[in-house]
């Protein structure tokens, strides 16, 4: 018999494959977790359609619940967005030296300047649109000359 | 279930002509930039072909004619102005593709996901094509020969919902003209599911592991 709040306590505490200093449920890529005697249904999100690290992440899921049976679903709906994620997986994307997301994502395309993780400067300028993963960007500070990795607005 | 298949073609090829542009890009930013379109485009064609049925099958076990992708994806990569022209033109369509309103939830759902992907890559495309198109004589001149090369072929991308068409060529003849490029007037008679020998070769390849070793996994 496995209780929901144990159950919470494991998943929740899954990290990212790619950004191992936060957990799925600080990037809001777990949706919900339900306890059906049993058998434990997990439905997670991917950040982006391509997003390679969810066969990994589902299999960590599984690892946490060492032995109770698990399902794992994946949704598309509602799309996943930088919104979702929780301050203290903001801080900890900061601490680890990757921008976090710089506002509310929203119909009106906004550019607002990225503040440096290093230094705090934002005299800031991107380098590639697209980075290492597909949910950062490149970007360079202009004062103390440091490349960064930030988090795009989705 | 004709556009989900031919979307998921589409953008499964495309996305297998992004992946040839690895180590070759003028740039590292652009070998990830295509890196990370065409992984975008993969998942896409990974969630539309679930709703059409095996998605290995379907990915590794049809030859050429059993394919509905169009022309315009399967054309080699040519060159970096081709390249961008095209996926100007596939993200154009899909930005107007995914404001329209599907059949089903299951679609809906994917529309929804994957149009802010498509957004994104449209900003890349058009920032590049604004770039060489309006820069020197020679990189004019090759995005001019991209825009008349991918023009012709909008009817048949638009296809499989031809309620889009007049959007992306009122769309792309914007970009173009902001460009200093002309606009080409050109159609081509091709049509979805008839191929250039193109297509074969590039199956050649992308399923040639799966074909050999039945049931991999790696």
């Amino acid at each position: 018999m496995v209780t929901l709040a144990d159950a919470r306590t494991r998943i929740e505490a899954v990290v990212d494959p790619e950004l191992p200093f936060v957990t799925i449920a600080e990037l809001g890529i777990l949706r919900d977790i339900a306890v059906d005697g049993d058998h434990v249904n997990v439905t997670i999100t991917p950040t982006y359609s391509g997003c390679p690290a969810m066969s990994a992440i589902e299999e960590d899921i599984r690892a946490a619940m060492d032995g109770i049976d698990v399902s794992v679903e994946t949704v598309l709906s509602p799309a996943w967005t930088t919104d979702w994620m929780t301050t203290a997986g903001k801080t900890k994307l900061h601490a680890a030296g990757i921008a976090p997301p710089t506002h509310h994502a929203g119909a009106i395309p906004l550019t607002l300047s990225v503040r440096c993780p290093q230094c705090g400067s934002t005299r800031t300028s991107e380098i590639s649109r697209f980075g290492s993963t597909s949910c950062k960007a490149l970007w360079r500070c202009d004062d103390c000359l440091e490349p960064f990795d930030s988090f795009k607005v989705l | 279930m004709n556009l989900t298949l031919e979307l998921a073609d589409d953008a499964l090829i495309l996305s297998h002509r992004c992946s040839e542009w690895l180590t070759r890009s003028p740039e590292i930013e652009l070998d990830i930039a295509f890196g990370n379109i065409g992984l975008d485009l993969l998942g896409q064609a990974r969630s539309l072909y679930a709703l059409v049925g095996d998605e290995d099958r379907l990915a590794y076990h049809r030859d050429a004619p059993e394919w509905r992708n169009c022309t315009l994806v399967e054309l080699p990569n040519g060159d970096f102005a081709f390249s961008m022209m095209r996926l100007l033109a596939f993200a154009s369509y899909e930005c107007a593709l995914f404001r329209t309103d599907p059949d089903t939830d299951e679609l809906r759902a994917i529309f929804a996901k994957a149009a802010k992907e498509a957004a994104y890559h449209l900003e890349h495309a058009e920032a590049w094509v604004l770039r060489l198109g309006d820069g020197t004589d020679v990189s004019h001149g090759r995005m001019q020969d991209a825009a008349d090369a991918v023009w012709p072929l909008l009817t048949e991308l638009c296809s499989s919902a031809p309620e889009v068409e007049a959007a992306v060529r009122t769309q792309l003849a914007a970009i173009l003209t902001a460009a200093t490029l002309t606009v080409p007037t050109a159609a081509a008679p091709t049509q979805r599911g008839e191929h250039t020998p193109h297509l074969a070769e590039l199956l050649g390849e992308m399923q040639s592991l799966a074909r050999e070793h039945e049931g991999a996994t790696w």
